[in-house]
């Protein structure tokens, strides 16, 4: 099952791994560097070695802004953010396993809280 | 002259301000933005994952759209220039995303990436001229101190969205100046307000809305300016900066200086 997540990880994300150089610049500007258990370098380093199922498990995939900041100062041009979302969309493809449900948002609403932000959130956390 | 225009989920319902004001300053600046007659929400993040197609389809079918008007499209909503900018650029450069979007939309002639897609601020500086946009101006803002804030959204990925420098940008500040105000350097002007995370976390929203609400008192602004409603949200419910200062539109202050704002 690994092996496969491994393929279909990459092949989603279009992320060579091989080329990080473990400078760890993705995750120095991370912003949600606090909130991760496995940090940008993290994701990168354990899919190149195959150690995918404790990603799969980790809250950190839902930490995730896609602010784009490690895509844009990777020097390396890997592009960790992708990596991030290939392997949250493995999980979250599966049957039962979305992250947020509609069901949920009308408590999570107030007065002023823009339209971007619910369907940002599902895009990002259901299938 | 006329444009297309992607006016986007959040600019019919919460952020109205912004969408009114753009019209407005537009029209007083000799530009007519026709809304594009039939247009989906473009789900407000793009996709990362390649094989996402059915995702990506609502900004395909506005960006061909505009291609059949033979117009450039105009978008506002940070997300919303992102996410077409970013399906566009796949469009044009991801063959097999293409292929297999394309066999979705079942055009005659295969969509390729055509339509030119420029936010707003773009039209600005690049249509209008911010020298112009100066000399339009009635209402100068005189010695309003005004910070910048560009977020995430619009410069990122920098090779994508080519906008400005992702870095350093001056867009923005070069918009204030055009107004008669004046910008205010800052460190966290391209830094994330904590975003759509704020649905389920809110105290990443906290955290990263104080760090740039902050920094930008720091510096003296006394208001930020945004081109996202996301941003705006975060920064004035979430941030817990003892100074709150006030943010606005981008187009609010534009309609401000020409003078159109009722």
């Amino acid at each position: 099952m690994s092996k496969y997540d491994r393929e279909q990880i990459l092949r989603t994300s279009g992320v060579n791994v091989l080329k990080c150089m473990r400078c760890g610049k993705c995750s120095a500007t991370c912003p949600s560097y606090d909130e991760m258990e496995y940090h940008p370098h993290q994701f990168v380093y354990m899919v190149e070695k195959g150690e995918i199922e404790p990603l799969l498990q980790s809250k950190s995939l839902y930490k995730c802004l896609s602010c784009f900041a490690c895509v844009e100062r990777c020097p390396r041009g890997v592009e960790p953010a992708k990596l991030v979302e290939a392997v949250r969309l493995q999980v979250i493809r599966q049957q039962g396993m979305n992250h947020l449900k509609p069901d949920d948002i009308p408590a999570l609403l107030d007065d002023d809280l823009p339209q971007q932000a619910i369907v940002t959130a599902l895009r990002k956390y259901s299938k | 002259m006329n444009f297309s225009y992607y006016p986007g989920c959040t600019l019919k319902n919460k952020a109205q301000d912004l969408d009114r004001w753009a019209r407005l300053s537009a029209e007083a600046l000799g530009i007519h933005l026709e809304e594009l007659e039939t247009w989906q929400c473009c789900g407000g993040a793009y996709s990362m994952g390649k094989d996402e197609i059915a995702s990506k389809l609502a900004s395909v079918r506005a960006l061909q759209a505009a291609k059949e008007k033979g117009q450039d499209l105009v978008t506002l909503c940070s997300a919303c220039h992102n996410v077409l900018k970013q399906a566009n650029d796949a469009m044009a450069n991801d063959p097999d995303f293409s292929l297999r979007a394309n066999n979705y939309m079942a055009l005659d002639t295969p969509y390729k990436g055509e339509t030119k897609v420029i936010h707003y601020l773009e039209l600005l500086r690049d249509v209008v001229g911010f020298d112009n946009l100066k000399k339009a101006v009635k209402n100068p803002l005189k010695g309003k101190k005004i910070a910048a804030y560009y977020g995430c959204l619009l410069l990122r990925p920098g090779k994508v969205m080519q906008m400005d420098n992702p870095e350093n940008p001056r867009i923005m500040e070069d918009f204030i100046r055009a107004i008669g105000a004046e910008p205010v350097l800052w460190a966290n002007r391209n830094e994330c307000c904590g975003g759509y995370a704020v649905l389920e976390d809110k105290a990443i929203a906290v955290k990263k809305s104080t760090a740039v609400m902050d920094n930008a008192a720091d510096q003296q602004a006394e208001m930020l300016i945004t081109a996202c409603p996301l941003c705006l949200y975060n920064l004035t419910k979430n941030s817990a900066s003892e100074t709150r200062l006030p943010v606005k539109y981008f187009t609010e202050l534009l309609a401000e200086a020409l003078g159109v704002k009722e």
